[in-house]
């Protein structure tokens, strides 16, 4: 489980500026993200929710500004820092020749996750018997969502970054991801969740904040009725 | 760094074993470059024992080709090239473990290869030891070599075509000191026929290593 949040912000961005070739994908983004809240980043198609989530990662490097996640340079430190986040984006990053379980072996121990946490994700995820041993090349996109989040799961980072997490997921799926996504912000992890389908996310977040064209615009409070 | 080595070399080596793209394609195109090579010399046996040593380095660099792409394309699929950068595995450590994998590979296609050049062409082996060692540094230099320029055109949409046209010039002294050392260990030659020539592959390994153990990060992280 992840340590109790620190009293610092789990990220921080400052007049962020990140580019793919001339093309800005974030334009000066301001956004302060403190230790075990939940957000949903909403906005429309390009805006820069996915290039927010992915520069958080420290996958992609910015051209200007500042940036601090878990107290950390995402660059500078970035090895130290991804043993500590877990992004989950529109690839799985799953090898097809490889069955079920040795990806899911493979994706923890080079996380430096612990194994012996494989066994319950796969169970929560219905990833066992026949399925577990199962070539991932013949998974269906939501069954291999599913061993990606059952990955998410064994590892449980300190630092979510979930973009579009319901897709292609089933009724169940979505069901067991809404009660993760909640067990995980209550055990103190910090989750960002990029997402169109505001209605699913926000009963699961307390705070939205809205990018278009590479800027956070807005940001409010969600409040939970009951 | 070990550890991600190891880690890394046996997924690899596990996804091959499981997929047998190298035992059906891979290893079959360097049987059939040795064979074609073969008809191009003609039925003389001496013209073909003598031609071997460089025909098998030849077709174990093409063959070579083909292994670092599917090492390459193995990470391409599914965004696994970012799986393997966001768990925070040691640059150094991928560099290796990736580089171990075709290095066992090649392995296993040079001792076929090199029963190939024995029935094919009629060549005899009388210094086993300098074909032996001669093979074992030629391979670590090709799979160094072949996982950094592997890397290097990893993000690129021409990457079939590039990775040819970078790769085969550099490992010229693989060729070379390769043939060299064949030619020595075929011919009976003495240790010192073949310390030269086993001495540049020695360099050329600890160069090609210790710029892919410094560099693998960086042009992973530029992808």
């Amino acid at each position: 489980m992840a340590p109790p949040p620190s009293p610092s912000p789990a990220v921080v961005l400052v007049d962020a500026v990140a580019l793919s070739g001339r093309f800005p994908l974030l334009a000066g983004a301001n956004v302060t993200i403190p230790a075990g809240q939940s957000v949903l980043v909403e906005g429309a198609n390009g805006a820069g929710k996915t290039s927010l989530l992915r520069v958080m990662a420290g996958l992609i490097r910015l051209e200007s500004g500042g940036i601090s996640v878990l107290g950390l340079d995402p660059v500078a430190e970035r090895r130290l820092l991804r043993r500590r986040i877990g992004l989950l984006g529109h690839a799985s990053h799953l090898y097809d020749d490889l069955t079920v379980a040795e990806n899911l072996r493979f994706a923890v121990r080079a996380a430096g996750g612990d194994v012996a946490r494989i066994p319950a994700a796969c169970e929560r995820w219905g990833l066992v018997g026949r399925l577990g041993k199962t070539g991932t090349g013949k998974l269906s996109a939501g069954q291999r969502r599913r061993v990606a989040l059952a990955i998410h799961t064994a590892r449980w980072p300190e630092l979510w970054l979930l973009d579009e997490p319901h897709a292609g997921l089933d009724a169940e799926a979505r069901v067991l991801l809404d009660g993760l996504i909640a067990e995980a912000a209550a055990s103190g992890v910090t989750v960002v969740v990029a997402s169109h389908e505001v209605e699913l996310v926000e009963p699961l977040v307390t705070r939205a904040v809205t990018v278009a064209g590479g800027r956070v615009v807005a940001e409010r409070e969600v409040a939970h009725v009951g | 760094m070990w550890g991600d080595a190891w880690l890394v070399a046996t997924k690899d080596l596990r996804i091959e074993l499981r997929s047998k793209v190298g035992l059906s394609q891979v290893i079959p195109f360097g049987v059939v470059a040795l064979v074609l090579f073969a008809f191009a010399l003609g039925p003389d046996r001496v013209q073909m024992a003598k031609g071997a040593p460089g025909l098998f380095w030849v077709a174990v660099l093409f063959t070579t080709v083909l292994a670092v792409q599917r090492s390459v394309s193995v990470e391409a699929s599914d965004g696994a090239q970012d799986g393997l950068r966001l768990a925070g595995l040691d640059p150094a450590g991928l560099f290796l473990g990736k580089g171990l994998a075709i290095a066992l590979q090649l392995i296993v296609l040079e001792v076929i290869l090199a029963v190939g050049v024995v029935l094919l062409y009629g060549a005899s082996v009388t210094t086993l030891w300098l074909l032996a060692v001669s093979c074992l540094l030629g391979t670590v230099g090709l799979a160094a070599t072949g996982t950094l320029y592997g890397a290097l055109s990893a993000g690129l949409k021409v990457r079939e075509t590039l990775l040819p046209f970078l790769f085969l010039p550099i490992v010229t002294p693989v060729l070379l000191a390769g043939t060299r050392c064949w030619q020595a260990a075929l011919a009976g030659g003495t240790p010192a026929d073949g310390s030269l020539w086993l001495r540049l592959l020695v360099v050329f390994d600890a160069v090609y290593i210790a710029v892919g153990v410094l560099a693998f990060g960086p042009i992973q992280e530029s992808l």
